[in-house]
């Protein structure tokens, strides 16, 4: 089978861009590009605007799933238009619509030109490209249209009931069955991309860290790993371990709060009762080990600021006691109680065709068939020498979403387990004075909702761009189709199995 | 099922002794409250969560007062659907210029007499995300803040320490 090097049309490769090639392209091969992404030869991951000395231009970045090989085109657009890859292959629409809203840079062709991000309460326009003041405070924002008998429709947020975040659902249902759920997002949008630019690698890397909250040590380490590649910096072994112990960590946190969480949505409370319980002890180990229960700005760029005291490892193994004794109780539960069951098994189905085109990563591209995760494809250090296997399952539904999650967790504990044992001595960071200059890098993580991805471009020693891309971009969209055809008291099950998120997509 | 059920019977709780009210916390509600207002409110008060920006670390910690470690209900205080059936707003965030004008509504939906307590860095004055252009700043540059709860996030014993202040007689 051809690499990804062999089907995308190559252009002019910029040296300085580190961890995967770019390579500068003309529209023609742009559009070809797109088209071998439509066709299924390659993934799209990534499509963002940029603007290098005031010169407009769009990133692409896609990657072969199989070989985890990834690259990024780039075409200028001094006219500040390119041409869309949204009309080939819709998982780019809403991200060719950010860069219109945020950059006012035009995707000529896009069958969707509405804004996004952008709900009109901004004091400008295209706040990252030229920005220039908003002419009136304007919101005609208008939903797609749905047509058929006795259809009524649902406006839901932004403010939900709940301690959730903020976005906004409008169903449109026939009696209780959703006939359309369309979202429009970007209530928590707080210009992450334009706090970024001039800012210093350390200020760059808290706000990584509150990207989004629930993921900060997978932000964190997608992050180090394209400043890293950008300076061309060695991470010490070590460091690289107390990583992937976090991120494991915070696996097994999110993964034991939403398994709860989701039969909490089907009021079976016994469950989230239990799982809340095992949640909260590894929030405390982590705490006990890092000093800080969500283990907020321990990775940086260059190691991790945090290293694991022998009280620390002793407090995870105890941890890891308490889930051993505990854990397969509550999954004979989930397993076993017929009216939770009831609920879960076949509800909010996506297709695997779907989680494919999409490119969904974490639990719902693996309960629909897509066997991708960047610790596997990727094989970053340490994962590259730990022995762990990627549960895949086909059904789609709520229920293999938390299947996915179960096996996951037995996966993520055998993880730590195999850090602890096998930790290596030494030290926990290297200096970022011996980094290069004028760097760029791209680097990605698998956190526990899927696959971050952070590109860098240094001007001197400060980030002049950072573009973080959420896995929920590619998720949230199949939200939309998984509860066609459910019904609507059906909507907080299927939305608390995605659990995508709102602050890491709206940036 | 009924095996997990009858265990919680007998085995002792996980539920942790509560810690004191937060001296300063107090402090700050002892000059922002009436004392009509709190003798009308009582010793139970509803609670409505409000995202008005943050990055959902605060919200992860919020969720975990209803865990059973922390078990907020036994102070009489729980979180409610509705802003009309709360008597303390919960926000977190730097308020985003996106959801300034929900928090406005969520607030004016709230009846009277109503506290409201900012949680977390961002909310005091935003935080990292001061200064950009989708940002407004803190809660207080929107809606009256009678009590903040400062950390990034704040920990469940450092929420729990500033709500029972809530509840808590006046100095």
């Amino acid at each position: 089978m051809a690499g990804l090097l062999d089907i995308i049309p190559q252009g002019e490769r910029i040296e300085r861009h580190q961890a995967c090639p770019r390579f500068v392209v003309t529209a023609e091969a742009w559009r070809q590009a797109a088209a071998q992404i439509a066709a299924g030869r390659a993934t799209l991951i990534g499509l963002w605007g940029d603007a290098i000395g005031g010169g407009a231009l769009v990133h692409m970045a896609m990657l072969d799933e199989l070989t985890g090989e990834a690259a990024v085109i780039s075409l200028p657009c001094p006219d500040g238009t390119f041409p869309s890859v949204g009309a080939l292959h819709a998982p780019a629409i809403r991200l060719e619509r950010a860069i219109a809203s945020l950059y006012g840079y035009t995707a000529l062709g896009a069958p969707d030109t509405r804004p996004w991000l952008d709900l009109g309460f901004w004091e400008v326009l295209h706040p990252l490209g030229a920005r220039r003041e908003r002419p009136v405070a304007d919101d005609d924002y208008q939903f797609l249209p749905v047509e058929g008998d006795s259809l009524h429709q649902i406006p839901v947020g932004p403010v939900h009931a709940g301690i959730i975040e903020p976005g906004h659902f409008r169903f449109t249902a026939g009696g209780e069955t959703v006939a359309r759920l369309e979202e429009r997002l970007g209530y928590v949008h707080k210009g992450i991309d334009s706090l970024m630019a001039g800012a210093t690698i350390d200020a760059a890397a808290r706000l990584a860290a509150r990207t989004s909250g629930d993921s900060t040590v997978a932000y964190g380490i997608a992050f180090a790993h394209a400043v890293e590649a950008a300076l061309k910096l060695e991470v010490p072994p070590r460091a690289r371990y107390l990583r992937a112990l976090m991120g494991e960590l915070e696996r097994l946190a999110n993964h034991f709060g939403d398994i709860g969480a989701v039969c909490n949505d089907a009021s079976f409370a016994l469950m989230h009762a239990h799982c809340a319980i095992l949640r909260e002890g590894v929030l405390r180990a982590a705490d006990g080990a890092f000093g800080h229960r969500l283990m907020m700005d321990r990775v940086v760029p260059g190691g991790v600021v945090a290293d694991l005291a022998h009280e620390g490892a002793d407090g995870i193994r105890d941890m890891l006691h308490e889930v051993r004794r505990r854990f397969p109780r509550l999954i004979e539960l989930y397993d076993n109680t017929a009216s939770l069951q009831d609920r879960t098994a076949g509800t909010g189905i996506v297709g695997a065709d779907l989680a494919r085109q999409f490119g969904a990563g974490g639990y719902i591209g693996r309960a629909s068939g897509r066997a991708f995760d960047a610790r596997k494809a990727l094989a970053y250090p340490p994962y590259d020498r730990l022995a762990f296997t990627v549960p895949v399952l086909t059904a789609g539904d709520v229920n293999a979403r938390v299947w996915v999650r179960i096996r996951e967790v037995e996966q993520s504990i055998a993880l730590v387990e195999q850090i602890l044992d096998r930790l290596p001595d030494g030290p926990i960071a290297s200096s970022l004075n011996s980094g290069a200059a004028d760097g760029e890098g791209f680097g990605m993580a698998e956190g526990f909702r899927g696959d971050v991805l952070a590109w860098v471009r240094f001007e001197g020693k400060r980030v002049a761009r950072c573009h973080l891309r959420d896995p929920s971009w590619f998720q949230w969209p199949l939200l939309e189709a998984a509860i066609e055809g459910n019904i609507v008291a059906d909507f907080p099950l299927c939305n608390k199995s995605f659990n995508c998120s709102y602050s890491g997509h709206d940036l | 099922m009924r095996r997990t059920l009858f265990e919680s019977l007998t085995r002792r709780p996980l539920t942790e002794a509560p810690p004191g009210a937060d001296d300063a916390a107090l402090a700050e509600l002892a000059a922002s409250v009436e004392r009509a207002a709190r003798r009308r409110l009582g010793r139970s008060l509803a609670i409505r969560q409000v995202d008005a920006g943050s990055c959902n670390g605060c919200e992860l910690e919020i969720h975990a007062l209803n865990n059973a470690f922390y078990d907020l209900e036994r102070f009489g205080l729980r979180f409610v659907a509705s802003p009309r059936h709360a008597d303390v707003l919960l926000v977190t965030g730097p308020v985003t210029r996106n959801m300034r004008e929900a928090l406005e509504r969520t607030y004016r939906a709230t009846p009277d007499p109503k506290w409201v307590v900012a949680v977390g860095r961002c909310a005091a004055d935003g935080g990292i995300f001061a200064g950009s252009y989708a940002v407004v700043g803190g809660i207080t540059a929107v809606v009256p803040v009678d009590l903040h709860i400062d950390g990034c996030p704040p920990t469940p014993q450092q929420l729990l320490r500033g709500l029972i202040s809530l509840l808590a007689r006046q100095p």
